[in-house]
């Protein structure tokens, strides 16, 4: 096993692991079942230098950690006070063994990794913490990837990770995923750091890669647990699902065979996943109740239009116009206002895009986005003005994140140039 | 409010793992239901059947100590408004459909 697969296999791990010792050493030690982790991840590293790869990895790890736990649990159970609600039941050996077990058996490690999503989401933290600690702890995220998703440097999420973590033991009691109306309070945040970690896998900022189809799958994961929750099956949350099969099943073929980024009009609709699609669908028909539209509702249905065109002409462009208009009345973004001046440039050609692009209020936001420039050079290319197109595709360039970004871009420049001259 | 100590005497182990897990899920029901009630005061613990006696003459003998129906296999620390309740709520006891018992002992006051 190479560094990177044993990393993936801890990555996918730690959320599970710290999840379910938290639950049982209760948030306050959430230090200590962190420390119980790594110690796990080292004898891991130890153990199979010398015997091997076990045949379960994951099971293996599992079972150490469970087994560390139940030596912290005897060693220190009258030097510390563990998870209140399970106290009684952690002191005795009447109930020990079995008591840990449940909280380590399949069922038992969903709701430990519900409690954790919806602890981290607690509103005494900023939204930024909760979604820095929501990758760190669930889906076990690394300071340098966090850095790399936000934007930011290792010293710096590593230093705000400390303290929120800090911040997050001394909320109390792990968060009661019975309690309905705090559930209800904390969903809309909980969704969104799921939205978050989908997108982190789909257009990553990291520097390594573009696409990351192991944040997609890890976000689509951890979704599903949220939608099988008698709770957390409420419409937007399935609405959530729907956008991110959708938007999975284009994952294939975003990048093509040389590992460049391939945009929309260029894919090889072929490599679309249909199975995905289809679930994204049946999730998008399930979301359909109720009254309340909300911007996963309006993405899932812009996901789903695409991917019932069969190719790139065939686009029903009105439609899509029309939902990222509803998109900007719901969650107004520089963002989505420029997609939609993309879309509308499909519709109306690549003057009314750029007229649409300029209309944006607060257009300076995107300044630091490559894909604004992208964008703008897209257009003036289609315009044919290909020496204006280069010097956007070159401003978009030097803003790119990692390689198939600047792969991507790169030919645009040269083709855009060699137009002009 | 008084306390009172549960010696659990007898009860047949469980003989294949299965039976094992079923009998110790009983166990974790029952001390659900102490907990739920406010009756716990300390869970105890339960007892290897294996052990040791020292006399007053300095020896030491290997157990067991008496026949299999009295060892005591464990104690739990309970709180109850009266013997009557601490009876009634031993009732519950998972030992009693293995053939053991719970002896139901008061804790004594020394008052000095």
């Amino acid at each position: 096993m190479n560094e990177t697969a044993s990393d993936r296999l801890f990555r996918n791990e730690a959320g599970r692991m710290v999840a379910a010792l938290t639950r049982l050493f209760g948030l306050h030690n959430l230090g200590l079942a962190e420390d119980v982790v790594q110690d796990a991840f080292c004898r891991a590293l130890e153990v199979w230098k010398l015997r091997g790869i076990p045949h379960n990895p994951s099971a293996w790890l599992m079972s150490t950690a469970k087994n560390r736990a139940l030596d912290v649990l005897r060693r220190e159970r009258t030097a510390r006070n563990f998870a209140p609600d399970l106290g009684r039941l952690l002191e005795t050996e009447w109930t020990l063994a079995n008591t840990v077990a449940e909280v380590f058996d399949a069922a038992g490690i969903a709701d430990d990794r519900l409690r954790m999503m919806f602890s981290c989401c607690h509103p005494q933290l900023p939204e930024a913490a909760q979604t820095m600690l929501v990758l760190h702890l669930v889906a076990g995220f690394g300071a340098g990837e966090i850095a790399g998703a936000f934007v930011s440097t290792h010293a710096a999420v590593e230093k705000r990770l400390t303290r929120s973590k800090r911040t997050l033991a001394q909320t109390g009691p792990l968060f009661d995923i019975a309690g309905s109306a705090d559930f209800a309070q904390r969903l809309p945040a909980v969704q969104r750091a799921l939205y978050l970690l989908f997108n982190e896998g789909y257009h990553g900022a990291s520097a390594r890669a573009a696409v990351r189809s192991d944040l997609c799958r890890e976000a689509i994961a951890l979704t599903r647990l949220l939608a099988e929750h008698a709770l957390g099956d409420v419409p937007s949350t399935r609405a959530l699902c729907a956008l991110m099969y959708l938007n999975a099943a284009r994952l294939p073929a975003r990048l093509d065979a040389f590992g460049d980024l391939s945009p929309l009009y260029e894919q090889d609709r072929t490599r679309w996943d249909r199975g995905l699609i289809e679930t994204g669908c049946d999730w998008l028909d399930r979301s359909a109740t109720g009254s309340e539209v909300n911007r996963y509702h309006v993405e899932a249905a812009i996901a789903s239009v695409h991917a019932r065109a069969t190719h790139f002409e065939a686009t029903n462009w009105t439609q899509i116009v029309a939902l990222y208009d509803t998109l900007l009345t719901i969650a107004p973004s520089p963002i989505v206002a420029l997609n939609r001046a993309i879309a509308l440039a499909q519709l109306r050609g690549p003057q009314a895009g750029l007229d649409a692009i300029a209309a944006i209020s607060d257009r300076r936001r995107l300044e630091q986005y490559p894909f604004y420039h992208a964008a703008l050079g897209e257009l003036e290319r289609r315009r044919q003005r290909p020496a204006v197109a280069a010097k956007h595709f070159d401003a978009a360039f030097s803003l790119a994140r990692n390689d198939a970004e600047r792969r991507f871009l790169k030919t645009r420049v040269a083709a855009c140039a060699a137009a002009a001259s | 409010m008084s306390e009172y100590l549960y010696l659990y005497r007898g009860g047949q182990r469980g003989t294949t793992p299965e039976e094992s897990e079923q009998i110790m899920g009983k166990w974790m029901a029952w001390f659900k239901d102490l907990t739920a009630a406010g009756s716990l005061k300390d869970g105890g613990q339960p007892l290897e059947p294996e052990g040791r006696t020292v006399a007053a003459n300095g020896a030491i003998t290997d157990g067991p100590f008496a026949e299999a129906k009295d060892i005591v296999g464990g104690y739990t620390l309970i709180e109850a408004d009266g013997i009557a309740r601490a009876c009634e709520l031993a009732r519950g006891c998972p030992i009693l459909d293995r053939g053991g018992s719970v002896e139901v002992r008061p804790i004594m006051k020394l008052d000095m």
